[in-house]
């Protein structure tokens, strides 16, 4: 089966001109030796937004993730956090920028030879912070978040993965970050607990307006952050379109990568309705 | 279409040891700026020095006794059996003890970094670390690099004692030397030239224990099968290094005049 041939993007173009982004990608290109992996692609993400990055393996979700966080650095453009660009930044100037941040990654990332207190204190400890009944309470604070209390002497080999993602969001949230990201949360993880962790992140979102960017090749997810919001009250998430007590609509926009390339940017509804024959065989 | 291989080799052997030589820069002076990873100094001189230890000990020993096994025959001829003390002293002292140990240390250790280093690499802990605000040269290789600074030359002081004993056991049981004999001899055999020589090697063989086995770690690629691949890679590399490093600094010192 062959794929159409690559059409200008259907709706590639940038989202919120004018706001303040937290995070902004401007023109980014970058490629591992002969293979491009991202041409061209621009974004922004506005204070308590979501942005969810779609696409097949191999399009360049996680690069994107890892130029945010200035794992990588680009070979074009710029990679703006908070307005400030990470290129001529060395690795002991982005940490202060990467304690704005946290990441999930795909398989959690644990360390391994580190239980799960230790695993979610790590951040604490590696700012400096001594008091350790303060880094008890706060790591008690977050596992409790995540459900995930009673495994505090665990080690990570111990634990399914589900558990091991939550226990990855709570040592990402340990120091309340402004800005979430997210690689892949749910990949691999059985229906009820991936929609244990869409609750956590519509929770982060909708409780401490935390920005997110989820990397995702799960669509019921990406309409469930898109469509719910998290509910107090019933302790997981309600429907947008019932949720008229709040009064508020989910601010998620997608973005779909095609080969490097930022094939399409908008909304739930633009997406839904996209005449464009790839969008419509992904999405199917 | 050969020379552009030959390029592409050449450069990246360029680059290789232009990495190298950046990680060992940067692991010696994070030792010198704050955070310093304390505890993970003093777990990695356990899990180097003490998990290296009885490997260390028995080959001290049975390469003491061997040697002095055949050198007893050789000798023997000659009669200057009494010299056998001398020579296992000179040779575990010169050249056996550090070589050895640091061949044996870098087949467990060197292997053994770069596969947790790899293991953490490819599991995205490495990124992890950095997300976190850690620098990964500073938390991971910083600490193995002094660890076998330190417990190196010790396990060589040990190894060398054991080789000695192996060898007169070997020397009082087959030979019939005297104890004293043994000992006298090989003790005043040893002069600081040859301790000098003995202790100064490891300080670089650690050097290749610990970096070879990180920078394979840092550098794997492919997934659980590019972890195996660095392992065996940091193995021979390390060997090998140890053995060229070796001919040369003893060629140095020889060059030098200082024995």
């Amino acid at each position: 089966m062959t794929l159409p041939e690559a059409e200008p993007p259907p709706r590639a173009r940038d989202r919120s001109e004018g706001q303040t982004a937290v995070v902004e990608l401007r023109h980014v290109s970058l490629a591992f030796e002969e293979k491009q992996v991202l041409n061209d692609v621009s974004f922004r993400v506005g204070a308590g937004e979501t942005l969810v990055l779609l696409g097949v393996t191999g399009s360049g979700k996680s690069v994107l993730l890892k130029l945010i966080l200035g794992l990588l650095k680009p070979d074009a453009g710029q990679v703006l956090v908070g307005g400030q660009d990470l290129a001529p930044l060395s690795e002991s100037q982005l940490y202060p920028i990467r304690q704005r941040m946290g990441i999930v990654f795909q398989e959690g990332a644990l360390f391994d030879s580190l239980s799960v207190y230790e695993n979610v204190a790590y951040r604490l400890r590696e700012e400096g912070l001594k008091d350790e009944a303060r880094i008890e309470r706060q790591v008690r604070e977050v596992l409790r978040f995540v459900e995930m209390e009673h495994a505090l002497e665990k080690m990570p080999a111990e634990l399914s993965g589900g558990m091991r993602r939550r226990v990855s969001i709570a040592r990402a949230i340990v120091n309340e970050p402004a800005i979430m990201l997210y690689d892949s949360p749910t990949a691999g993880l059985d229906p009820v607990t991936a929609h244990t962790i869409n609750i956590l992140i519509a929770k982060l979102r909708d409780v401490q307006n935390v920005s997110s960017l989820v990397v995702t090749q799960r669509l019921a997810d990406a309409y469930a952050l898109a469509h719910f919001t998290y509910s107090a009250e019933q302790q997981g998430l309600v429907a947008v379109a019932s949720d008229g007590g709040l009064g508020r609509r989910v601010p998620t926009h997608f973005l779909v990568l095609r080969d490097g390339t930022a094939y399409f940017s908008g909304s739930t509804d633009e997406l839904t309705s996209t005449p464009d024959p790839y969008l419509r065989k992904f999405l199917a | 279409m050969f020379q552009v291989l030959f390029e592409r080799f050449v450069k990246g052997k360029v680059l290789a040891v232009q990495e190298f030589t950046d990680l060992l820069i940067n692991s010696v002076r994070h030792a010198f700026t704050r955070p310093r990873y304390l505890v993970d100094t003093l777990v990695q001189m356990d899990v180097i020095g003490f998990g290296s230890l009885a490997i260390v000990l028995l080959t001290g020993f049975f390469t003491g006794g061997v040697l002095a096994l055949q050198t007893y025959r050789t000798l023997s001829t000659f009669g200057e059996v009494g010299l056998l003390g001398q020579v296992v002293a000179l040779s575990m002292v010169r050249e056996l003890g550090p070589v050895l140990t640091a061949l044996m240390v870098a087949g467990r250790n060197s292997s053994g970094i770069a596969s947790e280093i790899g293991s953490m690499l490819v599991s995205e802990q490495i990124d992890a670390m950095r997300a976190l605000g850690t620098d990964p040269l500073r938390k991971l290789v910083t600490p193995r690099l002094y660890a076998t600074l330190v417990t190196l030359p010790l396990l060589t002081i040990l190894a060398d004692f054991c080789g000695m004993l192996g060898g007169a056991v070997v020397s009082t049981s087959t030979a019939h030397l005297s104890s004293a004999e043994y000992w006298t001899l090989a003790y005043q055999a040893l002069q600081f030239e040859d301790c000098f020589q003995g202790l100064t090697k490891p300080f670089f063989f650690a050097i290749i224990v610990a970096l070879v086995g990180c920078y394979f770690g840092l550098h794997t690629t492919g997934g659980t099968e590019g972890v195996g691949r660095s392992t065996t890679r940091a193995v021979v590399v390390a060997c090998v290094l140890i053995l060229v490093v070796d001919f040369f600094y003893t060629k140095f010192l020889i060059a030098t005049g200082f024995f």
